[in-house]
């Protein structure tokens, strides 16, 4: 893949914490329309990774580039307007507002018209009819008008995706969108996630393998701060130190 | 009722409701005429209790709607109700201009002072707007050759309203005038709290994090609020100080900021009738049992509180709501 | 240079004061404005015990300890604990009402006068050092002070409960995981704490007197050395007490007008450059 194809590219990220190195050296490149899986042991730092893109962590050294942009000094609501967005892996949601509310306003805010005090919100009318239209796509059209902390936890994981997908981004990072789902919901959850438009760059971090081998079209293993490999599922699949370091354990549960 | 699917007009339908009138709202303001038909004697303690409903009503819209705890805005109320005064000692005493300016000078105050106040959190926060508060009470109390010191500021001089309606002991002036405001001040609140603007107070006050990630520049939206706040602060101030045409270092202090944050407590924080419902009850009791014996108030309003804040955190109109949700099931 | 002395002196009251917050509210996380108000009960226990009962002052100023400490642990026990997840506006809110509550009930038993306290004979007067006449009950309060300091440093560095209320302080979660029962370091700090309040209020009523709004007033004092202080650092809190300490003294002295002023002022400044106080975590 030339680099001129990559929508998300990092170029030798790295980040320590005192001795701790949860970032070595890590380039990774996101072609448009990908459905990218990042998989590692715990503490291999594919959280961290995930803020350093998004900017919640600053990289001692290394590039962020979007669509060819260096976007590593850019503040975090910019990188967001720019079109990457995020999902977290505790939920990061307002409990005490409706899924309606939270999608609107994550659409106002897009579109530059959260801050109109002096418009009435329901005068909103295409940011309404934009906003129900992700929560029918989720399949949370029904509790549309329940307070949030009311939902069931999957439902709740989806709203987390649906503020990301109301912000209309390029590149889409999940962070272990199914944590903490029944298995049964899992995999609905995924099919929402590979019906997404064609054009979005997904990249999801993720521990179920039975899903990261559904739903990724490539992987990449991240252990201790540092790019172990990056193939597709049947390489690594067969790859005896990803088997060493990982999916051998990932058999015991 | 919202288990039922709905349709595409539906959400349209919903958020138009939340902003709605309730009959409880108009049942408000039609009580709110009974003091003069009623209770004469008592137009001054009402118009004491509207202008501090008006003052509530400005915390909450950072407090309650933002999730800014603040200990000091007396600062903006004590900063409005000196600018009016001595607006009236320069010469002019024309109420509503007069009130406009010092809500103008005390939104000013309150754009300055924000850039502080959006850049901290948890107890930075807290004692950063007590110590502003503090210290505008010490500025104005060394600057007596303007304010007057602890003397308060004489020779206020307010001219009638309109220019037929006079100022007088008999308060059915200072009453409709601050009633009116007070009106005023509920309508551009309710029409803030129910703005996408407000919506995404909201968000601040439930999720900070989440905001960045949703692209929202929330400094500038907290900014904006707390500029907002001050004004109608000031004006408060400053209506205090038409209808009693004197201004006292009271306004600037400590007591009147915690009092305030009090009487939201009570009422209920984040339902725009909060401070209303809690100045009201605040008021009335302190005029009854202050009479009596000052420490008197002090014990009970102490119980009171730690009472409210253990059983009904959400104050009086939260517990009514959950109340009227049960009777609802 | 007299100044100076007093400064320090006063700071070191304040010190005393205020490092039971610090190290409460470093731990729980608890807001506690009601901090003076178990100070103002160990002044009030002292002038009781000293007044009725004949008690030497030396022996009512643990009397005031025990006595804050007890009453402390009796409302974190039954009352605070109820609020440790109320978020810090109900903290504030409850915790004032009762300050309103204690500073009633103090005017109900004791009137609104002053207390005054006897001192014994030999914290009485001033000494000569070099060229300065200093003041006894001064180099007492400064002597207490510095004996605190050393004991607590030495418990938390030294001590196995030290141990487990730095873990604690560092990370409850992990704390409890490691078997650290966290509900009871909480009470035995809470208890401290309050304790050490208790003892301040006492030290306090012969240098600036005792009266009921002795809560409130000492309670912007007090906050002001632990947030500048920073949450859970006694050497924090040390520094910033002894610096509002002089400063406050120097002030009313050379610049009386203004003094309060340049307090708060300086105080805002230094919360916006460092929110968590100088020597603050997290």
């Amino acid at each position: 893949m030339k680099k001129a194809d990559a929508v998300l590219r990092t170029e030798n990220l790295t980040k320590r914490f005192g001795s701790l190195e949860v970032a070595r050296d890590v380039s990774i490149a996101l072609p448009r329309g990908a459905r990218h899986a990042l998989i590692g042991p715990n503490g291999a730092g594919k959280t961290s990774l995930v803020n350093l893109i998004t900017g919640q962590l600053h990289p001692d050294s290394g590039r962020v580039l979007l669509a060819g942009a260096d976007i590593t000094t850019m503040p975090r609501a910019e990188r967001v307007k720019a079109g990457l967005a995020r999902t977290f892996q505790i939920n990061a949601l307002f409990p005490d507002l409706t899924p309606l509310e939270a999608v609107v306003l994550a659409v106002c805010e897009r579109q530059g018209t959260a801050g109109q005090f002096w418009r009435s919100l329901s005068s909103h009318g295409k940011s309404i009819d934009e906003a129900f239209g992700i929560l029918r796509q989720l399949r949370l059209d029904d509790v549309a008008t329940r307070t949030t902390r009311t939902l069931a936890y999957g439902q709740q994981r989806l709203l987390e995706i649906g503020l990301a997908l109301a912000t209309q981004p390029k590149v889409l990072l999940l962070d272990e969108p199914a944590a903490g789902v029944p298995k049964g919901e899992s995999t609905e959850l995924f099919s929402v996630i590979a019906a997404l438009p064609d054009d979005i760059s997904v990249l999801f971090i993720e521990h179920d393998m039975n899903l990261v081998f559904k739903f990724a079209s490539r992987i990449i293993v991240l252990v201790s701060g540092g790019v172990l490999l990056e193939a597709e599922p049947d390489v690594i699949r067969a790859d005896q130190r990803v088997r060493d370091v990982y999916l051998g354990r990932a058999k015991h549960g | 009722m919202a288990e039922l699917s709905l349709s595409g007009a539906e959400p349209h339908r919903w958020l138009r409701r939340q902003s709605r009138w309730t009959g409880w709202e108009a049942a408000f303001w039609i009580a709110a005429f009974v003091p003069f038909l009623l209770f004469p004697t008592y137009l001054t303690l009402a118009s004491q209790i509207a202008i501090a409903a008006l003052f509530a009503l400005s915390v909450d819209l950072i407090l309650g709607y933002a999730g800014i705890v603040t200990l000091g805005h007396a600062m903006f109320f004590g900063l409005g109700a000196y600018c009016a005064g001595l607006i009236t000692k320069a010469g002019w005493g024309e109420p509503i201009s007069g009130l406009l300016v010092a809500g103008a000078f005390a939104a000013f105050a309150g754009f300055v002072v924000s850039f502080i106040i959006v850049r901290v959190q948890h107890l930075a926060l807290i004692m950063i707007t007590l110590g502003l508060g503090l210290l505008t009470y010490e500025l104005a109390n060394a600057m007596n050759w303007l304010t007057g010191g602890t003397d308060g500021l004489q020779g206020v001089d307010v001219w009638p309203l309109f220019e037929t309606f006079d100022f007088d002991l008999w308060g059915y002036t200072a009453y409709g005038y601050a009633l009116a405001l007070l009106f005023i001040g509920v309508i551009v609140a309710r029409r803030i709290v129910h703005s996408s603007f407000g919506l995404s107070l909201r968000g601040v006050r439930e999720n900070l994090n989440r905001m960045p990630a949703i692209g929202s520049p929330y400094r500038r939206r907290l900014q904006t609020i707390y500029t907002i706040s001050a004004g109608i602060a000031g004006i408060a101030g400053a209506l205090l100080t038409q209808t009693t045409e004197t201004v006292s270092l009271e306004t600037l202090s400590f007591q009147r900021s915690a009092d305030v944050v009090v009487m939201l407590i009570l009422g209920g924080t984040g339902r725009l009738y909060g401070g209303i419902v809690g100045a009201v009850i605040f008021m009335v009791a302190r005029d009854q049992l202050a009479g009596i014996n000052p420490q008197y108030w002090y014990f009970w309003i102490g119980l009171l509180l730690m009472l409210v804040v253990l059983v009904m955190p959400k104050g009086v109109l939260g517990g009514l709501a959950r109340l009227v949700a049960k009777v609802r099931t | 240079m007299i100044v100076i002395f007093d400064g320090i002196a006063f700071g070191m009251l304040l010190f005393v004061l205020s490092v039971g917050l610090s190290v409460t509210l470093g731990l729980m996380n608890f807001v506690n404005l009601a901090h003076g108000a178990f100070a103002m009960l160990g002044g009030y226990v002292a002038v009781l015990t000293t007044r009725e009962f004949g008690l030497p002052f030396l022996a009512a100023l643990p009397v005031a300890f025990i006595a804050a400490a007890f009453v402390g642990v009796a409302c974190e026990r039954s009352l605070f604990r109820l609020l440790y997840r109320a978020g810090e506006l109900n903290q504030v809110l409850f915790t004032i009402g009762v300050v309103f509550v204690a500073s009633a009930i103090a005017a109900y038993l004791f009137g609104t006068g002053q207390q005054p306290i006897q001192l014994p004979g030999y914290l009485r007067g001033s000494v000569e050092i070099g060229d300065m006449r200093l003041g006894v009950y001064r180099l007492f309060l400064i002597a207490v002070a510095l004996a605190i300091t050393a004991v607590l440093v030495f418990g938390l560095e030294f001590t196995r409960f030290g141990a487990r209320v730095r873990a604690s302080v560092d990370n409850q979660r992990v704390a409890q995981g490691l078997g650290i029962d966290v509900d009871t370091v909480f009470a035995v700090t809470f208890a401290l704490g309050c304790g050490l309040a208790g003892l301040g209020g006492a030290l306090a009523v012969e240098i600036v007197g005792l009266d009921p709004t002795f809560a409130f007033h000492y309670l912007i004092y007090v906050l002001i050395v632990v947030s500048v202080g920073g949450l859970g650092s006694i050497g924090g809190s040390f520094a910033a007490a002894t610096v509002l300490g002089i400063g406050d003294v120097a002030g009313k002295y050379f610049v009386p007008q203004v003094g309060s002023f340049l307090i708060y002022l300086l105080m805002v400044g230094i919360l916006f450059w460092r929110p968590h106080g100088i020597f603050g975590r997290r």
